[in-house]
């Protein structure tokens, strides 16, 4: 992502510290990962330390320092799909992907993370692919339904 | 659309509105919350267009894509008026008969009506099913007849009736003064009187207040907040602005979740519409109150839901949490009064408004009035969110609303609080629902959540899993928390591995109280709770996993071991070859045996075997039975009959 | 600003109002410990080994001394069964960190904390959160900062800022109960220059 595009997110939150947490979202959206020099371009704009930046960037979830595969692969692990296996869902992933959940493989192809409720509880134990929801998914049914990814 | 200057205004835009609507006009509502784009919604949402374009009645019936209608387990759902006549789990192919049977020729579809599994009597109308029959959905109830795209449909419903009545017929001190002699307490978790909370805001002497809305819902297994925020977000926003009339606020906040992407998108329209209909803005329908709101989004943080931590992630920082010496409905956000509530509590406000305080405190228990929207999950038949008075007892919704456990399988625990609540057995099952109840039977109300368990859930994991969830979800900073939770969670780990040691739970325990009584929130200070709920109640548990190394309810995997009876097993080779370990040893003929130094134990023979052989076996705290000698496990044709 | 009287261990003491239960007990000579205050920084509230008990109106309450601001007519009581348990808790979980830090064992004896009741943990910091609140407060760099939450949670330092500002400052060593800020300093050192850190050091 270019500095002229950080610039007009950081300029349409109104270069207000306080839209910080907006900021790095919409970025992260758009750019699936937040670079170095992009945190620094919005220390630089917003007056705020790069080191307050980074804990931002590294305390939430939904932020990535380091980029993300092609697929992102969600793994619900909320409370009702616990109790329906989720844990032997998240195995199968881990052992088809290579990854555990926070990582991204070395082909960039999958990003794995656990998610704690998608709010499909009727459909659980539930894995969501690149948004699309993946619903009574049985632990040996993953691999052939992850697959398909390319 | 000009601005609505007066309740006279408002009122004539609203039977205008009605005017143009005709009860007899044939409508069909498609359920269309995230839940059902899950069960593929948007796919039958285009057949139904389709449908009716080829069938020439585009012009003659409206399609109302609606929020959630809270029978998840059944959808997706069509409800078709004037008649209420509901449909479920329904896919584009049913489209073309819903559409020349039932709407041109008024023939009912028997085949996807509910069918009640007790009498197996077919119901036809939504509000006869005992799903919903056994609700009270004030609020929920809203839903169904709602575009949330769609301002006129609140407005035709009564949208904003209150809103125009608080700050045209009453001064701020008596809106606040019937919300507070409501009663009706914070459904976030807290259960705080609102009144009084708003009633610390609306004393203190500072220019600037602030209202916020915590939709940050990150109990897991809870979605109440979202189908609310989803399906009728004007009810909140009129909710929220009344709120902030009464203490003085000119400005307010909607914090939601990131991973709530139709919640933010549905609430910044409806945002968008009051602004342009004057609900939100300078001089509100014509009177001195000014008010505008803007929505934050949360970015995956647990704690954030915590009020004083979701302050500090408002101001752009790490969502870590404030102590609460100092209350924040005085110093609050960027140190100002601030009232921040629950989704659901400001969506009560317009409801009180408009009917009074009285009418409020017909429903619900002595300490706990209104209603409660739970979303009941797990092992459960019907599976969705469900609204009902305080006081209906944990039976009946689990039974009565939820249609007990599914699969046939026994009851053992019911879940509430999330994180922060507690695991009730079967002999609590007649607990009437309400906050006080709830807290003094060893658990909380909560946000919502309900998930019941069965008799294959190990409840040693349960609290695990919590504590599990909570150490990720920590921010950090105090001792207790980030330290004590963190053993906390060591030692069950252990236990479920097999390596739990005497004295366990004695520093179980003493690790508990002291996360209660210093942690700097009421993520820490609850942390202990899924533990010690379970330990009251199901110690039993922990006793077999830690002396006798055994699982009663055959699920950690470091304790159980799955085996093949050889008098079940049919050879039909469905287990050996979904096996991913290649773990079972057998053939078309030969009875077939589990290698046990292969096995993973990752459940997929046991889920495979068919139903009539349940060949499959786990056993836990024993020896699994020895493998009977190759020569024996040869099935001669008519050799297995049973 | 006017005074508010209360009571710390029976005795009758004076505070001006807006000053912590800390503040007053300190400038009284009444001993409480604390791990994550300093008196240039803004109270943090996060160690909690500085609870004390409160009464009022007969109601007593556990509460955090230096962030809880004097009250009139409360009832400071700065030891007790319940605060030693607590005091004695936390050291044991801190000192599964860091069992040689003197300001740990000192206090581990005084309130017979025991070492190894913990499982060792793979790092020293107790994140009192000094070193990264002296270099906001007081020296405004933001050299050093937080990242990660939960147990996760480590101090960091902006490798340019530490070769340059810390370089010719260092005044947070003498802050670290453990030494951990040193380490990492020295880590996020030996990164970023060519030289060997000790050959550096002997500038």
């Amino acid at each position: 992502m270019d500095i002229e595009k950080v610039d007009q997110i950081i300029d349409k939150h109104n270069s207000e510290a306080s839209s910080l947490i907006q900021v790095l979202l919409e970025i992260q959206s758009e750019n699936r990962w937040l670079p170095r020099q992009i945190l620094e371009r919005i220390s630089e704009k917003l007056e705020v330390p790069l080191s307050r930046i980074q804990h931002i960037a590294t305390f939430y979830k939904a932020f990535s320092l380091i980029p993300k595969g092609r697929h992102e692969v969600h793994i619900c692990m909320g409370t009702a799909c616990h109790v329906r296996g989720a844990q032997n869902v998240l195995t199968a992933v881990e052992d088809y992907t290579g990854i555990k959940p926070g990582e991204t493989d070395l082909d960039l192809k999958f990003s794995l993370e656990t998610v704690n409720c998608l709010g499909c509880c009727a459909l659980g134990p539930v894995m969501e692919v690149d948004g699309q929801i993946h619903g009574k998914i049985s632990p040996a049914e993953t691999a052939d339904a992850l697959k398909k990814y390319e | 659309m000009p601005k609505l200057n007066s309740s006279a205004e408002l009122e004539k835009l609203r039977d205008e509105i009605l005017s143009n609507r005709d009860s007899d006009q044939r409508i069909i509502t498609l359920c269309s919350g995230t839940a059902c784009h899950a069960t593929g919604s948007r796919s039958v949402a285009a057949a139904i267009e389709e449908e009716l374009e080829k069938q020439g009645l585009k012009d003659q019936v409206i399609v109302r894509k609606t929020g959630c209608h809270g029978f998840c387990e059944r959808g997706p759902i069509i409800v078709l008026y004037p008649e209420g006549i509901c449909y479920l789990q329904i896919e584009p192919e049913n489209i073309p008969e819903i559409v020349s049977q039932t709407i041109k020729e008024n023939k009912i579809l028997e085949h996807l009506l509910y069918i009640d599994p007790s009498s197996d009597e077919k119901i036809t109308r939504e509000d006869e099913i005992p799903f919903y029959k056994n609700q009270q959905r004030l609020l929920f109830g809203a839903n169904l007849q709602i575009d949330p795209k769609s301002i006129e449909d609140y407005l035709a419903l009564g949208g904003y009736k209150a809103l125009a009545r608080a700050l045209l017929k009453m001064d701020p001190g008596q809106a606040l003064e019937e919300v507070k002699k409501a009663n009706l307490r914070g459904r976030g978790g807290g259960g705080f009187p609102a009144g009084i909370k708003w009633e610390g805001s609306r004393s203190a002497p500072e220019d600037t207040k602030y209202v916020i809305v915590n939709a940050d819902e990150g109990d897991p297994g809870a979605y109440m907040d979202r189908s609310l925020l989803e399906g009728n977000p004007h009810s909140v926003l009129e909710g929220l602005a009344i709120g902030a009339y009464t203490i003085g606020a000119r400005e307010g906040f909607i914090y939601v979740r990131q991973e709530y992407p139709l919640a933010v998108d549905n609430i910044n329209t409806a945002i968008k519409q009051a602004e342009e209909y004057g609900f939100l803005g300078e001089n509100i329908l014509g009177s001195d109150f000014s008010f505008t709101v803007k929505v934050h989004q949360g970015a995956g943080a647990f704690v954030c839901g915590e009020s004083t931590a979701l302050m500090t992630a408002l101001e752009g920082r790490a969502g870590e949490p404030r102590p609460k010496y100092i209350r924040s409905n005085i110093k609050g956000l960027w140190d100002k009064p601030t009232v921040l509530n629950n989704v659901e509590t400001w969506a009560n406000v317009p409801l009180i408004i408009n009917n009074g305080a009285e009418w409020f405190e017909k429903y619900g228990t002595e300490t706990s009035k209104g209603t409660k929207i739970f979303s009941l999950v797990g092992k459960i038949n019907n599976t969705g969110l469900v609204e009902v008075p305080m006081g209906m007892t944990l039976r009946d919704i689990i039974f009565k609303v939820g249609g007990g456990i599914r699969g046939g399988k026994k009851f053992k625990a019911v879940q509430t609080g999330g994180p922060s609540g507690g695991c009730l057995p079967e002999h609590l099952l007649d607990l009437q629902v309400g906050f006080d109840e709830l807290t003094k039977a060893g658990s909380m109300m909560g946000s919502g959540g309900m998930i019941a368990m069965d008799e294959d859930t190990c409840m040693v994991d349960v609290a695990r899993y919590f504590l599990d969830f909570l150490t990720d979800e920590s921010c950090g900073k105090c001792v207790p928390c980030r330290e004590g939770v963190k053993q906390m969670l060591k030692i069950l780990t252990n236990i479920t591995e097999g390596r739990g040691q005497e004295g366990d739970l004695e520093l179980l325990e003493e690790l508990g109280q002291v996360a209660k009584e210093v942690s700097l929130c009421a993520l820490g200070q609850t942390a202990p709770n899924p533990f010690l709920s379970t330990l009251q109640y199901f110690r039993d548990e922990y006793e077999a996993h830690i002396s006798g190394k055994r699982c009663p309810a055959l699920y950690c995997k470091d304790l159980i071991a799955y085996y093949i009876d050889p008098e079940e097993c049919q050879a039909c080779q469905a287990c050996l070859k979904k096996c991913p370990s290649d773990a079972i040893i057998g053939g078309k003929k030969t009875i077939h045996v589990i290698d046990q130094e292969k096995c993973t134990k990752c459940n997929t023979c046991y889920d495979v075997c068919p139903s009539r052989f349940s060949a499959v076996k786990k056993i836990s705290g024993e020896p699994v039975p020895p493998a009977i000698p190759e020569e024996e496990r040869t099935i001669t044709r008519g050799s297995k009959e049973k | 600003m006017s005074k508010v009287l209360l009571k710390i261990d029976g005795k009758e003491v004076e505070a001006e109002e807006g000053m912590t239960v800390l503040e007053t007990a300190q400038d009284e000579g009444i001993g409480i410990p604390t791990l994550c205050h300093h008196k240039k920084l803004e109270p943090y509230g996060a160690c909690r080994i500085c609870t004390v008990e409160a009464e009022k109106n007969g109601r007593s309450k556990l509460v955090v001394s230096c962030v809880y601001p004097v009250e009139k007519d409360l009832e400071v009581t700065t030891r007790s069964e319940k605060i030693d348990r607590i005091r004695r808790k936390i050291l044991e979980l801190l000192l599964s960190h860091a069992p040689d830090s003197d300001q740990l064992r000192k206090l581990a004896e005084e309130y017979g904390a025991n070492k190894d009741r913990f499982e060792k943990e793979p790092s020293f910091c107790i994140h009192c959160g000094l070193c990264v609140r002296y270099c906001a407060e007081v020296k405004g760099k933001f050299a050093v900062g937080f990242i990660n939450r939960g147990s996760r949670r480590e101090i960091n330092f902006i490798p340019e800022l530490a070769a340059t500002e810390c370089w010719n400052c260092k005044e947070c060593f003498p802050l670290c109960p453990t030494s951990a800020l040193q380490a990492a300093y020295m880590f996020t050192e030996a990164q970023i220059s060519e030289t060997p850190v000790f050959e550096a050091d002997s500038k």
